[in-house]
């Protein structure tokens, strides 16, 4: 092992050099490219920063559209999801609590027509997005507490939803924040 | 639902289109012909001048794995110290914490062996100095070693009679200058320019639109994540790994993410193909392989776009499937078309929560490491994938009466004794860490540790058996994947998945080796109309027949009691 020690530990320095040193600095310089210039793509409401466009955030009152049941509450400074079982008691009486509080605050809609992602944790804690289903479910309550035309409501939503990648490839989604932005500025 | 079906479908398709050039490509680095990538040359003679390698010096198959054990010893102890350190070192803008003795041992182990089992998240846990000092660093060379002896077992496929396998330093540099750190280049701009940080800014605060006052962990992520895909190594930057928005920013993200770390392990095979003459031999193992990923990945999607039966009896109509644990910018085919790429190739990454899918999915998830070598690991999944051959081989000489051989040489007794402890030893680790694990909880919950085992579970009843019983599997699989509910960061956990992960990772590199080395030393016998045909169809099968029954005979056992029971009590 004796004559395999003098090179092991020089070709760690130099890869250290290489792989830990140069490497992650010459991606940051390319991130200095991407929007937010790797540090993250905010979002402003007014000239102020109100948040990350990646990152999703709470949405409890009545006021805005909400977004899906969180783990770690969106705060961003952690992440993960519940990680409940699929038949673990506790979490399927807390997904039964979720559908009660959500036919509660949105009465007039069918409980069948609840898509799944409102009443479940997502995997980060932190998604930003709720199907197109899950945005037009609400619509009717923003409409009443902000005393919009349920159709303007409807139609942003509609100019929010995004299409599947290159319209071919996964699912259709709506960014809650984003969507929120601009119910803020319709007022 | 058809657009995520289609984008599936396309991810898989768009890896063996690429992996098939990649191979050509990496077949002629090793090979030492004339190649795209010939202007690093100058760099690499610059490093191993300076590292006082000779890089024509041959070794054989002791000295090789001398080398690569010398070379890991020195990391494990570089990344420990600095892991036990870290709050005190420069790169801590966020001001985290030292590891304690117990989880820097667990992580250091981890990342070494390219497992990436996570006992702590990424936000708190860790310092940009050991994000890029220890877990970026570790999750190149960790994949480069396990090229490196990949290549090792070609060259002893290759050769008639040679007690030459060539020279660990070369294979290992040239794996990175002219394979990894070039794929990752562009990788991780891909990543940077749609939205994954890149920058050294620490934790920012700001008030939503809400009005609560949150924080949003950051950092030079984006280098990161694309080596820990390229390398199957899978440790995430952020706790939710690439479950996180700013770790798998959208869908076109998700599937250069699942595309790259399949892309290695196919590659190597079609290289394989090319580098030992044998492209027959190589397409029926990329067949074999490819029909055991179908046959984990169709039930699966299909039980997660079916969504939780539990929840269709509340009566909501799961049209998007089952989201628990799940993004809604990936949904549930492509989340699992990644748990179980993820799981039978050993990177661990998630992009949904494991502990979260269908009791269905969560069994394919943990046959996937069970197996451990449909397409495999970056590098090691071929040599696991060489033990199951060999036990084919002995197999079917039994079954004709014949000595039985492979590339010409005689497979004797000895050989398959290695083989043979090597498939054991998975069985062991896997059922005598759960079986340990499981004895604490039933009969000790409440011993005096920090962490009771009777806290240990976050699920009740056959699913709480499950995570305990995936916490080994993936440690044993150097898969690093969790049924993360586990709660794992305590002494128990971390030294005895730290054993099984050191154990589980050098005795499948050290046996295959050393079966190669001494096949390669005996005498070359040309093949005739009695020799075993091993790049037929038949032997194919004979092949996918021993993977069944091994795996049937070492795991149904403990399956029946976790996921099996869970489905159907449901």
């Amino acid at each position: 092992m004796k004559k395999y020690f003098g090179p092991a530990v020089r070709l760690t320095l130099v890869m250290i050099v290489l792989l830990a040193l140069c490497y992650p600095l010459l991606i940051a310089g390319i991130g200095k490219l991407a929007p937010g210039n790797g540090k993250g793509e905010t979002v402003t409401l007014d000239g102020k920063v109100v948040g990350y466009a990646l990152v999703g955030q709470k949405f409890t009152d009545d006021k805005f559209f909400w977004g899906r049941p969180s783990a770690v509450d969106y705060n961003a400074a952690g992440s993960g999801g519940s990680n409940k079982g699929a038949t673990n008691p506790d979490y399927l009486k807390l997904v039964q609590d979720r559908i009660d509080t959500f036919m509660v605050h949105n009465p007039g809609i069918q409980k069948s027509d609840i898509p799944a992602e409102l009443v479940t944790a997502s995997g980060s804690g932190l998604d930003p997005d709720i199907s197109p289903a899950g945005a037009l479910i609400q619509v009717k309550r923003i409409a009443a507490v902000r005393h919009l035309p349920e159709s303007e409501v409807a139609k942003l939503v509609e100019q929010h939803i995004q299409k599947p990648f290159l319209g071919l490839f996964g699912p259709e989604k709506v960014n809650v924040l984003k969507l929120n932005v601009a119910l803020e500025q319709a007022k | 639902m058809h657009t995520e079906l289609f984008g599936v479908v396309v991810s898989f398709l768009l890896t063996v289109i690429l992996a098939i050039p990649l191979g050509k490509y990496i077949a002629r680095v090793f090979a030492g012909e004339k190649n795209i990538t010939d202007f690093m040359q100058p760099v690499e003679r610059l490093i191993y001048r300076f590292s006082g390698i000779d890089p024509k010096k041959g070794m054989n198959w002791k000295e090789f794995l001398k080398a690569v054990l010398t070379v890991n010893l020195v990391w494990l102890v570089y990344a420990f110290f600095l892991l036990l350190f870290q709050a005190h070192l420069p790169l801590n803008p966020d001001g985290n914490p030292n590891q304690t003795p117990d989880l820097a041992f667990n992580t250091a182990i981890s990342f070494l062996v390219n497992c990436d089992l996570q006992h702590y998240s990424g936000e708190s846990g860790l310092t940009y100095l050991t994000q890029l000092f220890v877990v970026t660093f570790l999750q190149f060379v960790s994949a480069a070693t396990g090229m490196a002896c990949l290549i090792a077992m070609l060259v002893g496929f290759k050769e008639k009679t040679t007690n030459n396998l060539g020279n660990f330093w070369t294979y290992f540099v040239k794996s990175i200058t002219r394979i990894l750190l070039p794929l990752s280049i562009v990788i991780a701009t891909i990543l940077a320019l749609n939205g994954t940080p890149a920058s050294f800014d620490g934790k920012d605060s700001i008030v939503t639109l809400q009005g609560d006052s949150v924080h949003v962990s950051r950092g030079p992520a984006a280098g990161m994540i694309a080596i820990k895909h390229l390398g199957t190594n899978g440790g995430g930057w952020f706790g939710a790994n690439s479950a996180h928005p700013l770790e798998n920013p959208n869908y076109f993200t998700n599937m250069v993410e699942v595309v790259s770390q399949v892309l290695i392990p196919m590659a190597v095979i079609f290289a394989m193909g090319i580098f030992i003459k044998r492209k027959k031999f190589a397409y029926v193992i990329f067949g074999v392989m490819t029909v055991g990923m179908l046959v984990l990945l169709v039930p699966t999607i299909i039980s997660e776009i079916h969504g939780n039966p539990q929840i269709a009896k509340m009566g909501i109509t799961q049209a998007t499937g089952a989201m628990e644990g799940k993004e809604v910018r990936f949904g549930p085919a492509a989340s699992g078309y990644w748990s179980i790429v993820t799981t039978i190739i050993s990177t661990g990454s998630v992009n949904s929560m494991h502990d979260s899918a269908m009791p269905l999915s969560g069994m394919m998830q943990l046959l996937g490491m069970m197996v451990n070598a449909f397409y495999g690991g970056c590098g090691v999944g071929l040599l696991n994938y060489f033990i199951y051959i060999i036990i084919a081989v002995f197999i079917s000489g039994l079954m004709v009466g014949r000595t039985p051989e492979f590339m010409g040489h005689k497979v004797e007794a000895r050989e398959v004794k290695i083989a043979a402890l090597v498939t054991l030893l998975s069985a062991f680790l896997i059922k005598g860490g759960t079986a340990l694990a499981a004895y604490f909880v039933a009969h000790h919950a409440n011993i005096g540790w920090a962490v009771q085992p009777a806290n240990w579970l976050n699920n009740p009843s056959y699913h709480g058996f499950s995570e305990m019983l995936y916490e080994f599997t993936s440690s044993n699989a150097n898969n690093g994947s969790g049924f993360e509910g586990l709660g794992d960061n305590n002494i128990f956990w971390n030294v005895s998945t730290g054993i099984v992960l050191i154990l589980a990772r050098f005795i499948p590199i050290i046996g295959p080796i050393a079966i190669i080395g001494l096949l390669a030393n005996k005498k070359h016998i040309p093949d005739s109309a009695g020799t075993l045909k091993t790049d037929s169809l038949t032997f194919g099968l004979m092949t996918f027949a021993v993977i069944l029954i091994i795996n049937a005979l070492s795991y149904f056992p403990a399956l029946a009691l976790g996921p099996i029971a869970e489905f159907l009590s449901q």
